[in-house]
Parts: C-alpha cells; sequence; structure tokens
C-alpha cells in the first residue's frame, strides 16, 4: 500500500524528538504515512505556512494557537490544537554578571528552589530584567511571567524580549538581554559558548509546563480524519518511545544529525537525559523529568490549559478574560484526542478541564477504562487555576 | 497627491536587496530603505516609524516584528498586521513567494496591493535564480566527476576518452542508472584501490 505524505514543519529544539522519532523509527510507515519533515526557521513562518496550507501540519509552541483563536495574529484559517508533544524542555540562564552576583550573593544555582532562585535574581538586578523568550505567544514567556512576576519583579522592571532560539547566545554576549528563557538545546548552547548559566530548569517553575504541541487546520481535521489520527498515533507512539529513559541517548544521536539539528549530539543529549551543565566551567547538575513526552498523560491538551494561558494573554492585551479563555478552549480538541487516540490504547481521562496546578507529585486517578497516572503538576509558589465553565 | 509611502526591507544580503528596491521603484514614488543589520531590529524599525516593511518569511528575525506588531503604545506601533489586508489570494501568494509585509494599520489595500505584488514578481525571481544556479552547480560538478571516470578508464584500459565514455555510457544503461552514478562509484572504487 502506497503511504500518504504529509508535510511537517518544525523548529530545531530537542522537542521536536516525536517527529524525527516517529519517521526514522518507522512509527510513521506503521500508520501509512510518509513525514516530509520541513526544517523552518521562524514560528511566525510556521503559522503562516500552515495558513496557506504549504505545510500539513506544524510542532508549534502551544500559545501559539491561543494566540491565533484571539485574533492577535493574521487572518488565516483557524487551527486546531490536537495533542501536546511535549511538557518542559525549557531552562532559564543569566550572563555572566548576573551569575556572578549570584554567587557572591551565596546562591548555589542548585535547581531546586525556584522561589530562593528568584528572590536572589531581585537581590542580584537593581534594576530592569531583560529576558529573551522565543515568541510572544510562548510557554517561556508564561513562565517567565509568571515566576519572576510572584519573586518581587514589578511589571516595568521585568522586559520579555522575542529572540529566535539559535540567536539566544549571541543575543546574551552582545548584551541585548540580560537572561533567557529558552528550549534546548539553545541554553545548553549559550553555557557551551561561555556567555550564560542555567539557573533554572522550566519544570522548577511549573512541574509540567505543556511546551509544544501538535497543530493542524480545522478544514484538514475534519476533512482527513484518517490522516489526521494516523499522525497523531505516530507522535503518541514515538513519544511514548521517547520516554524510555533508554532511548534518550539514541534520540540525541539521531536528532543531532545534519539534517535536523546539526549540532554535536552531547548538547542535546544534556536536556533529553535531564543532566545539564550549570556553567561553562563544567559543573553538572541532574534535572530528573527536565522533558516529557507522553508519560503521566503528558499529550493530553486539557481545556483548562487553554483557559488558563488564554486569560493571562487576554490581561496582557486588555482583552475580556472570560471571552478568551472560551474562544481558546475550542481549539483545544479533546474530543479528537478521545476519537483518534483511543484505538492505540491512550489513557483517557474522564474530564478535559481540571483544577490546574493541583497535583503535588504525580497521582492515580481513575480513567475511561480502568485507572491512570497523572504527571504532578504544581507551581513552585502554589498557584492553582480553576476554570469558569460556562454550561 | 497622496504621501509617499515609507518602505523597510529586511534583508541582510544585499544583492537580494537591491532587485526588490528597483521592484518597488517602478511601481510608485516611495522612500525605501533596507535594513541589512539585524542586532536592535525592533530599535531601528520603530525609528523609522515605516508605513510597510517587507521580510523573507522564512527570516528568524521575524519573531522580533510579530512582537513589534503586537505592542500596544501608539510610538511603540510602527507596523500593525501582516498580509491579510487586501485578500486571501494576495496573502497565500506571499506566503508561497516566501514575502511577509508588515502593514502600518489603516493603510488602504489598493496602495498595499502594487507594493506587495512587485515584491512577491522579486522573490519568485530570486527562488527561480536559486534553483537555476543549484542545478547548473549540481551539472558542473557531474561533469567534473564523469571528466576523472574518464580519465581512470582510459588509463586502466589504455582506451581513448570516446571509448571510454562509451563504456560508461553502456554501463549506465544496462544498470538502469544515470551516468554521472556510474562515474561517481567508479571514481570512489578507483580511489579505494589505489589508498596505500
Amino acid at each position: 500500500m502506497p503511504l500518504t505524505r504529509l508535510r511537517l514543519g518544525y523548529l530545531p529544539l530537542i522537542d521536536a524528538a516525536p517527529l524525527v522519532i516517529g519517521h526514522e523509527m518507522g512509527f510513521a510507515a506503521e500508520e501509512g504515512l510518509e513525514l516530509d519533515l520541513m526544517r523552518l526557521t521562524a514560528w511566525a513562518q510556521s503559522r503562516d505556512m500552515l495558513g496557506a496550507g504549504l505545510i500539513d501540519a506544524a510542532h508549534m509552541l502551544v500559545p501559539m494557537p491561543i494566540g491565533q483563536a484571539l485574533r492577535l495574529g493574521p487572518d488565516l484559517p483557524p487551527f486546531d490544537l490536537v495533542m501536546f508533544l511535549s511538557h518542559g524542555g525549557q531552562a532559564f540562564a543569566v550572563n555572566s554578571t548576573i551569575e556572578t552576583r549570584l554567587r557572591a550573593l551565596g546562591h548555589g544555582f542548585d535547581f531546586a528552589d525556584a522561589r530562593a532562585a528568584g528572590e536572589a535574581l531581585r537581590r542580584a538586578v537593581p534594576g530592569v530584567l531583560r529576558v529573551g523568550v522565543p515568541f510572544t505567544f510562548s510557554t517561556q514567556f508564561e513562565l517567565v511571567s509568571h515566576w519572576l512576576g510572584a519573586c518581587g519583579f514589578l511589571h516595568d522592571e521585568l522586559e520579555l524580549v522575542t529572540v529566535p532560539p539559535p540567536k539566544m547566545a549571541d543575543a546574551v554576549a552582545a548584551g541585548e538581554v540580560d537572561a533567557i528563557c529558552v528550549g534546548e538545546p539553545w541554553a545548553s548552547f549559550a553555557v557551551e559558548r561561555g556567555v550564560a548559566a542555567l539557573l533554572l530548569p522550566g519544570i522548577a517553575i511549573w512541574a509540567a509546563p505543556p511546551e509544544k504541541a501538535l497543530v493542524l487546520r480545522r478544514d484538514f481535521t475534519e476533512a482527513r480524519p484518517d490522516e489526521t489520527g494516523a499522525l497523531m498515533r505516530t507522535l503518541w507512539r514515538a513519544g511514548r518511545w521517547l520516554d524510555d529513559p533508554a532511548h534518550r541517548g539514541t534520540a540525541a544521536e539521531i536528532l543531532s544529525r545534519a539534517e535536523y539539528l546539526d549540532l554535536p549530539s552531547e548538547l542535546a543529549e544534556r536536556g533529553l537525559a535531564g543532566k545539564l551543565m550549570v556553567a561553562s566551567g563544567g559543573e553538572m547538575r541532574g534535572a530528573p523529568g527536565f522533558i516529557a513526552f507522553n508519560a503521566g498523560a503528558a499529550s493530553f491538551p486539557w481545556k483548562s490549559i487553554a483557559a488558563l494561558i488564554g486569560g493571562n494573554i487576554a490581561r496582557r492585551r486588555g482583552l475580556d478574560p472570560a471571552w478568551a479563555m472560551q474562544a481558546a478552549m475550542a481549539h483545544f480538541r479533546t474530543d479528537l484526542y478521545r476519537q483518534h487516540l483511543r484505538p492505540a490504547g491512550a489513557a483517557l481521562p474522564g474530564a478535559s478541564l481540571r483544577l490546574e496546578g493541583m497535583l503535588t507529585e504525580d497521582r492515580t486517578v481513575p480513567a475511561e477504562k480502568g485507572q491512570m497516572i497523572l504527571r504532578a503538576d504544581r507551581f513552585f509558589d502554589g498557584f492553582t487555576f480553576e476554570p469558569e465553565i460556562q454550561a | 497627491m497622496e504621501k509617499r509611502l515609507s518602505i523597510i526591507i529586511v534583508e541582510p544580503d544585499k544583492e537580494r536587496a537591491l532587485p526588490i528596491v528597483d521592484g518597488l521603484r517602478e511601481v510608485g514614488d516611495h522612500d525605501i530603505r533596507i535594513i541589512s543589520e539585524e542586532t536592535g531590529l525592533a530599535r531601528q524599525i520603530a525609528e523609522h516609524r515605516p508605513d510597510v516593511v517587507l521580510i523573507d518569511l522564512a527570516n528568524p528575525s521575524r519573531d522580533i516584528l510579530e512582537e513589534l506588531a503586537l505592542a500596544s503604545g501608539p510610538t511603540e506601533r510602527p507596523v500593525a498586521m501582516f498580509v491579510d489586508r487586501s485578500d486571501e489570494q494576495l496573502t497565500r501568494a506571499a506566503i508561497e513567494a516566501g514575502v511577509s509585509a508588515y502593514v502600518v494599520d489603516g493603510l488602504r489595500p489598493d496602495r498595499i496591493k502594487p507594493i506587495l505584488d512587485a515584491a512577491i514578481a522579486r522573490f519568485h525571481m530570486f527562488q527561480r535564480m536559486r534553483t537555476e544556479l543549484a542545478a547548473t552547480r549540481a551539472a558542473l560538478e557531474e561533469r567534473k566527476i564523469i571528466d576523472r571516470a574518464k580519465a581512470v578508464l582510459m588509463k586502466a584500459r589504455g582506451i581513448d576518452e570516446e571509448a571510454a565514455y562509451a563504456l560508461l555510457r553502456k554501463t549506465a544503461m544496462d544498470q538502469g542508472k544515470r551516468v554521472a552514478e556510474i562515474a561517481q562509484q567508479l571514481v570512489m572504487a578507483a580511489g579505494l584501490l589505489t589508498c596505500r
């Protein structure tokens, strides 16, 4: 049987692994698909190419389709987010000057306590802190504003600046930003260049920050349900393969090839294995669970996440949060997740909305069939979010 | 008379930027600037307050313009949005050609369209030139390889150039491959055999 060809856009980051592994390890072929992986250079490019139908599906920052749903992007056909591809994978790094000051204050770069790290940072930086984030609508933006907002940085003391991930190290070196929050391997790349030190992994701020998602055009998910389902099952199985710790080294090797990341595999392996180098001096730090793809229902696109992020974006842009939450939730397709991943044996939660930030540790809960484990998702400051449900 | 439009082209490659400028000059009297140095892009654009910014769809600096396009303060808002002002077909044509445009809010579609059309035409020209260049380069490489393969055969078998080429062609036909592929294999094998 001939394979159906699908064009997928991705940006060079370790969290593109489900696409690359789905293709390279034959999960796509098992589903009758041939994946044509296209490496892109800008998030806006990915969004526009998806909108124009030049790619069929995209590896996208979770908040991007929310920005589109809130009409904060160009006038393109509606998008659907059908599953998350990863949680975590981000790191926050500071320039050498701030690193020196933090060490002088006695901070140990121990990755352990986001509150202590944030408050030390507040003391080390007298005025405005400029932080590079990959995109206006990004998990990094959400993480940094939540974390540093709770650690004493006032609204006008925090300047979040868009910097393309491969340029993060340059931006720190040129003094355009003081710190960066970016997906791996680009924080480690800055460490390797000797211009930055890792202060925290994203999971220290929010234990399960949804980072990348599979996004398609709604007319595609409607007109081609079979291919949509086949693609989702491909990436879901690739994610399950990736969550076996024994596979992470292999994944780093494959992902680092010239046609994908085109970097030394040792760099990609740091994030994938959860063993990061804090500073160029060689200090290593373990970050268990630094990135997750599938375990603990990581791929389930909770509508409450859409509401949480949609509400945040709305408040920043002077839009009505209640409207924004509803608008965002309509594009998180838990119904398609259930329909297309049930046959693959994915554990399905009873509800599609939940109280975010409630789980201090992994918890076994009733599922549609039997039981399932949900990942811990607590915020460092105990923040919780309950979406307002309109009947 | 209508005010001249201020247009900025963000393009690090001068060779690419200049023909776009020429293309735009043909469709109207505009004030056109090229930004080739992308550090401090947001600041540079904010200083010029252009009506239109043209940039390659795949330029990583686009994500910086996205932020600028969403900025709320009146002084921070030189450009408003994207390529969607006129019609869907134009948007698609622009994206396919690899052009993205950021246009100041309220600028009339009939003023934007000729500019975008001209940019789209130039971007297509680049795509064609790039494809042609790649093809020419590949052909040149193949000719070099075939020449080397012929030399190997001439030396090893004591035949002349014409006979060497005929042998390559016959082998290619028998195996259902291209002459260049056979030549490549031969050169590689010869390299291995002569290695000490």
